[in-house]
């Protein structure tokens, strides 16, 4: 009995750890095509099998029986993705110390979240569903597809993108842990020392190791190290298999990091918000760093206060890879906007602009051949507009992962949750003054959530 | 030789450096022409417009020329009104997360005479981050408590209060509002319903006690014996009351603003704008019978509730418009207000026609504000509050090549604007 139970048990997990991705077919007619990376094609055809792009082209035929969208006069362009998110996860910042890289965000994933079904009604196909900003080194992330509907939180990852962990500088882990715990750091000097203590315990911990599996060899009583789960992320960052995401704002904290990873020989770095890269281009582009920032957010805090809705654009024309996200539940309903503003600031042309939140946020999070342009072989991640999606009328129609429609605008219904309250017969009413009052990055900071919601704009 | 080449170049950096850098908005007698000109309530014009003396004096298609006009050929280009914000924060907050920086919200809940004008910062960093998006009137908002203030419509050009007020101020009134706030908000409908029934209570009896003010003062003003204690909240609340100031009811859920539309009606108060008003598009048909106009914004924002669809933020200006109500947008945002052609947009995306939504953001504010002979159109004697674009201004690949605000040509330029000439070709580059 107790071997069936095991065996059954055994059965169970393997199913969770390798979630079955529902993949689907479909013929998409007649459009507008921005591959983004290959040009456009004019009233083109776009077929896709088992979740895969197999052929793009005129007169394409699909087998009997495929799903067919009628695209005329629509414009299809690869589904958005969002380089910096919170959605998808009900716990956002362990808190508790300068250092947690031994948290991972893809142990909170919540399939029920409808800002999901929200993010997809903007064309928005894979998110980075991020830690928060409360630590120097927070936790690893889980880069997710948004297939609302499956309840499993297996299904929600994107099978084989590599590991990313956030870090973040600044204002917010000076706040959190000197101003509100009195311990290290209260100083952006502070900041950084957090980052080269992890690294150099990362360096003791990796040789202590390497130092057991040799004595090991000859003597098999030989102790082991404490496993030590923090040390081992860290190590990891080190060996090149983790791509550290960075919450940053100011021109000196940037180049702070820029110099601890090149002591460390850390090549796999993308900076967050960014604010201030524009300062720093040059830097960024000959390290090979990346940014991912927002269209024009600036001024809800000081370290803010000198940005420049230029930004992206002076990013861009300084070789820099960039990228535009939402870090708002609300914004990421409508990146191909934000994207769309670097025209008015700095003039982008439209594939700039829409590289912007396709191949570039792809790229950061390291899954650009299997996504972010619409290619032969790619995965079938595609959003359908009405109109161009960079002009201001552009409603999104249709939006695909893996072939399967999980947005269609003529089938929206009012009511999308997955998960309605059993007790409430009213939801309830929230107003969302300003939409950037409800950043994320530091929720779960600080324990009362309503003394956390009261706050402005942190 | 090289020495003197040297010495020049920095004799000429130097007197570059002191002399003529600093960009100044001037008056004067301009013609734009050429232009495609949309005048929002009088159609489509091609031709000249000129502004003299601040204001629009002459355009069409058959218009002379002053002499010693400054000609400003507008070929390709278009001609629209400044755009208005029916309601912001803007010059009274300039960086939130700091709250010595942060003027908008008095303590207390009866504030009614607190002047959003007064703090209002002319060289707040934002004013010129703002203006140059073609925004160039905006409606200064005080927030928190019942009676937060008095809000001010103001021009963004000028540096006294005088040379900013744009000619409408209003009292706003938080209405008293039921429901929970939030998933974290755990109190029972027994006491929501508690403080609703209370707050309604303060209102009420701070009206009573106005409506006693309003008669004391008619009654002092025939009778010299009778003194009155200076009283400047009731003072200002009796000028809603006698029908002299506007009352900006702030209202979003939809029971709510049912609620403020009956209490306002029972009140018979003279003078009335309903503003956030969210959840509109619930109850569009009553808010059309009551003729009172809405400003509503943010548009790009969450819908209400999770039961919604989630574009209804987006779609609620047409609902409304479509039911006959008269609709302004607002950003309702601080240092953001340069997005309020977006709102637009999107409201026009969403089921406003694009025509409503031009309007909502220039001759319909204009006229809420009881100011549409200065503001909201181009039209012969209008003040030359205009912007001329490469196209349409709810677009944002659309460019705004020149701007007026109250007959002053205001310089294109802002922190945002410096930061990218500065730093697009950063010199030193790489290597210093």
């Amino acid at each position: 009995m107790f071997k069936i139970l095991n065996i059954f048990n055994l059965l169970f997990l393997v199913s969770f750890a390798q979630a079955q991705v529902t993949k689907g077919s479909l013929l998409i007619k007649n459009g507008t095509i921005l591959t983004v990376t290959k040009g456009n094609m004019e009233n083109a055809d776009l077929l896709v099998e088992n979740g895969k792009i197999t052929k793009m082209g005129k007169g394409l035929v699909a087998p009997a029986g495929t799903q067919t969208i009628d695209a005329t006069g629509k414009f299809i362009m690869p589904g958005i993705i969002d380089a910096h998110s919170h959605i998808g996860i009900d716990v956002v910042n362990e808190a508790s110390r300068p250092s947690t890289a031994d948290v991972w965000v893809g142990d909170a994933l919540d399939p029920l979240d409808l800002s999901i079904y929200r993010a997809l009604a903007g064309g928005v196909t894979a998110s980075h569903a991020m830690h928060g900003s409360a630590n120097a080194v927070g936790g690893e992330c889980e880069t997710i597809k948004h297939r609302y509907g499956t309840l499993n939180p297996e299904e929600m990852r994107m099978e084989g993108a590599p590991r990313t962990i956030k870090f973040a500088l600044g204002e917010n882990p000076m706040r959190v842990h000197g101003e509100g715990n009195r311990i290290v750091p209260a100083t952006r000097m502070g900041v950084e020392q957090i980052f080269r203590k992890g690294f150099e315990d990362a360096k003791a911990y990796m040789a202590a190791w390497d130092l057991y599996e040799k004595e090991k060899v000859k003597n098999p009583a030989a102790l082991k190290p404490v496993y030590n789960k923090r040390h081992e992320t860290m190590a990891e960052i080190l060996k090149g298999n983790i791509i550290i995401h960075c919450h940053s704002y100011r021109s000196d904290e940037i180049l702070m990091l820029l110099n601890v990873c090149k002591d460390y020989q850390i090549k796999r770095l993308v900076f967050q918000h960014t604010n201030e890269g524009f300062k720093v281009a040059p830097e960024l582009a000959a390290y090979g760093a990346m940014a991912s920032v927002f269209a024009d957010w600036w001024a809800y805090k000081f370290e803010v206060y000198y940005s420049t809705a230029y930004n992206a654009a002076i990013l861009t024309k300084n070789g820099v890879v960039t990228s535009i996200n939402s870090d708002s539940e609300e914004y990421i309903r409508h990146l191909y906007h934000e994207a769309a503003k670097t025209q008015r600031y700095g003039s982008l042309s439209d594939e700039e602009a829409l590289a912007l939140i396709t191949i570039n946020p792809a790229k950061q999070l390291g899954i650009d051949q299997r996504v972010g342009s619409l290619e032969i072989g790619k995965d079938a991640d595609i959003a359908i507009f009405d109109g161009h999606p960079l002009s201001i009328y552009a409603v999104p129609q249709f939006t695909i992962v893996d072939g399967v429609v999980r947005f269609n605008r003529s089938k929206d219904t009012a009511d999308q949750r997955l998960r309605a309250s059993a007790t409430r017969a009213e939801t309830g009413f929230f107003l969302h003054k300003e939409q950037h009052n409800h950043d994320r990055c530091l929720e779960g900071a600080f324990e009362n959530t309503a003394t956390f919601f009261g706050l402005e704009r942190e | 030789m090289k020495i003197n080449v040297v010495f020049t170049l920095i004799f000429t950096l130097a007197l570059t450096h002191s002399f003529g850098q600093v960009k100044k908005s001037t008056k004067g007698t301009f013609a734009l022409t050429n232009a495609t000109i949309e005048t929002v309530t009088k159609g489509t014009i091609s031709g000249t417009l000129i502004i003299s003396e601040g204001k629009i004096t002459a355009l069409g298609s058959n218009v002379t020329i002053p002499s010693g006009a400054n000609v400003i050929d507008c070929k390709g280009m278009f001609i629209y009104p400044g755009m208005i914000d029916g309601g912001t924060e803007l010059g009274i907050v300039e960086v939130s997360s700091i709250s010595l920086t942060d003027d908008s919200d008095e303590l207390g809940e009866l504030t009614p005479h607190m002047e959003a004008i007064s703090a209002f910062n002319t060289s707040a960093t934002a004013v010129s981050v703002t203006r140059v998006d073609g925004i160039t009137t905006t409606l200064v908002v005080p927030q928190g408590g019942l009676f937060p203030g008095t809000a001010s419509l103001v021009n963004l050009v000028g540096y006294t209060p005088d040379q900013i007020y744009a000619g409408f101020k209003g009292v706003v009134l938080n209405f008293p509002g039921a429901g929970r706030r939030g998933f974290w908000d755990r109190r029972t409908d027994e006491e929501l319903k508690k403080e609703e029934e209370k707050a309604l209570k303060q209102l009420n009896d701070v009206w009573t006690e106005a409506l006693y003010y309003v008669q004391v003062t008619d009654a002092a003003a025939k009778d010299p014996s009778i003194k009155v204690a200076s009283n400047p909240e009731m003072a200002r609340i009796a000028e809603v009351i006698r029908g002299k100031m506007t009352l900006l009811i702030e209202t979003n859920k939809a029971s709510d603003i049912e609620a403020a539309i009956k209490w306002a009606q029972d009140k018979k108060v003279a003078k009335v704008v309903l503003t956030g008003v969210a959840e509109g598009w619930r109850v569009a048909d009553k808010i059309a019978k009551s003729g009172f106009p809405v400003i509503t914004g943010p548009i790009i924002a969450l819908p209400t509730r999770e039961s919604d669809n989630y574009d209804k933020a987006y779609a609620n200006p047409g609902i409304m418009s479509k039911a006959g109500v008269k609709v302004a947008i607002r950003t309702n945002d601080q240092e953001n207000v340069r997005n309020l052609p977006f709102h637009a947009g999107f409201a026009a995306a969403y089921g406003m026609s694009k025509e409503d939504a031009l309007k909502s953001v220039t001759i319909v504010p204009a006229e809420i504000f009881g100011v549409a002979d200065k503001l909201g159109s181009l039209e012969v004697g209008k003040l030359a509050s205009i912007m001329v674009t490469t196209g349409d201004p709810l677009e944002p690949k659309t460019q705004i090549k020149y701007l007026f605000i109250d007959g002053w040509i205001v310089p294109l330029d802002s922190r945002h604007i410096q930061l990218y000439e500065e730093f697009l070709n950063r010199s030193p580059g790489l290597k210093k």
